[in-house]
């Protein structure tokens, strides 16, 4: 059967991977190739690469790397950062990324994910929601989670799920950071909502909140992090050997 | 020198970027004669069944391939390419492939059982049907690769190298005398991957 994914995600700004990078014998930390390459020989399932630049060069400066990843790490790569057009997708997609991850660009232009899909496939289209509880729903947020559209937030994927998004990634604003576990809640919401693979992300402290996401939600696809992986705190060849002695189903 | 039909469908970076890293002669192309004289051939494909064979059909280039391939030149597809390789497909109505190996493509929907997703997307694993497949010299059994697909080959008992567990099984990679091809990408299956191509690169024309 298919195996759960375990995908670190970087954030890359000007060209290089921001938060804290430190890693035993790894000389250049914030290299996104370099990172790139440690993670895909340490058993990484996927990559993404979330392009938090604001400017027109360092945007550049990202496609050249984008490039030089993709001629080096032989997995699968989603992009996600500043996807506004399908022009946006393009640009990705001809650097060597195989997904496409939108957020705020879908949040202020819907049709994207329908116009994206129709061009690029509904397998290309990745829909990133960040949600967050309020006033007792789970609401969407956009611009890196600091502004409440007033969206609900299931409704909302369904909708992108039907336009064409391929694959979700739930990321949970409210245990984003915490290090206590994945919101459980919040993904079953959304698991018993669509039909397409959804990506846990937000909350994982340990190896044990991957287990308990997988053992807890069994149609969740894949968990995602990312300051974990990277300071070390997880070893992804430590998690799957973990995941695969609780019977979960993983490539080793 | 192994040429990559470039036949305006798909990206094929990370496929060019794949053979390089394994230090193949690899040339991209939509030539015909760069392509008579290459010692392999490498049909890729991603997107719609019927608008990849027109698109193949509209440069010609699927007389040459066909030719090469009757020649006994080792010829691989994949994912779309592998499943161009056969008779029929039956994607969104019927159309004729290039009928190089036995079998039909058709779809998942209404086959798989109701609570798998489709499209079948993922790191699987291969559960090999010909155990000396000259694709599988440096990789074993049980060994993961990256699937997207909808539709998968079926009747194609002839040239089934390797299946795959997905609440059937699917046909993952084919080999019947030159001609090979991966319902999977090679060129996203890290280490296991580029040992798929590897392989491949020391087959030899029949």
């Amino acid at each position: 059967m298919i195996t759960k994914r375990i995908i670190p995600c970087l954030d890359v700004k000007d060209g290089r991977v921001v938060k804290g990078v430190n890693f035993l014998g790894l000389a250049d930390v914030s290299s996104p190739v370099k990172l790139a390459e440690f993670y895909s020989s340490c058993g990484a399932d996927e990559l993404v690469f979330y392009d938090i630049t604001a400017s027109a060069e360092g945007r550049k400066l990202f496609t050249d790397i984008l490039t030089e990843v993709a001629s080096k790490v032989f997995i699968p790569l989603t992009v996600g950062g500043g996807i506004n057009t399908v022009d946006d997708f393009d640009r990705v997609l001809k650097c060597g990324a195989d997904k496409v991850s939108v957020n705020s660009g879908a949040i202020r232009n819907p049709e994207l994910v329908r116009e994206a899909a129709h061009k690029y496939g509904d397998q290309c289209v990745v829909l990133s929601a960040d949600v967050k509880r309020v006033d007792g729903e789970f609401r969407v947020f956009a611009k890196g989670g600091r502004e409440d559209t007033g969206m609900e937030a299931i409704s909302w994927i369904k909708r992108c799920v039907g336009m064409g998004a391929g694959e979700i990634v739930v990321n949970s604003i409210d245990t984003d950071g915490v290090k206590q576990g994945f919101d459980l809640e919040m993904l079953e919401a959304v698991c018993n909502a669509v039909n397409v693979p959804v990506i846990a992300s937000g909350g994982a402290g340990c190896i044990d909140d991957f287990t308990k996401l997988f053992k807890a939600l069994p149609k969740v696809d894949a968990g995602l992090a990312a300051s974990i992986f990277h300071f070390g705190e997880v070893e992804i060849k430590d998690l799957k050997q973990e995941l695969r002695n609780n019977d979960i189903i993983v490539r080793l | 020198m192994i040429a990559i039909i470039d036949y305006g469908v798909g990206n094929l970076f990370s496929l060019k970027s794949s053979f390089n890293a394994i230090g193949a002669d690899i040339t991209v192309t939509d030539n015909e004669e760069t392509i008579r004289s290459a010692d392999k051939i490498i049909l890729p494909g991603v997107g719609a069944f019927s608008d990849a064979i027109a698109k193949l059909r509209a440069t010609g280039l699927d007389k040459v391939l066909i030719d090469e391939a009757q020649k006994g030149k080792p010829v691989m597809g994949i994912c779309l390419g592998m499943q161009m390789l056969f008779e029929k497909s039956f994607e969104y109505g019927e159309y004729d492939g290039l009928g190089l190996l036995k079998g039909n493509v058709v779809g998942m929907q209404g086959v798989l059982p109701e609570d798998l997703k489709i499209p079948h997307i993922g790191w699987n694993a291969l559960h090999f049907k010909q155990n000396d497949c000259p694709l599988f010299k440096y990789i074993k059994e049980n060994d993961c690769v990256y699937f997207v697909h909808s539709y998968f080959a079926e009747d194609c008992d002839e040239s089934v190298a390797a299946t795959t567990e997905y609440g059937k099984e699917l046909t993952a990679a084919v080999a019947y005398k030159n001609i090979y091809g991966c319902q999977f990408h090679p060129e996203k299956s890290g280490e296991v991957g580029l040992n798929i191509l590897r392989a491949f690169c020391e087959t030899e024309a029949e």
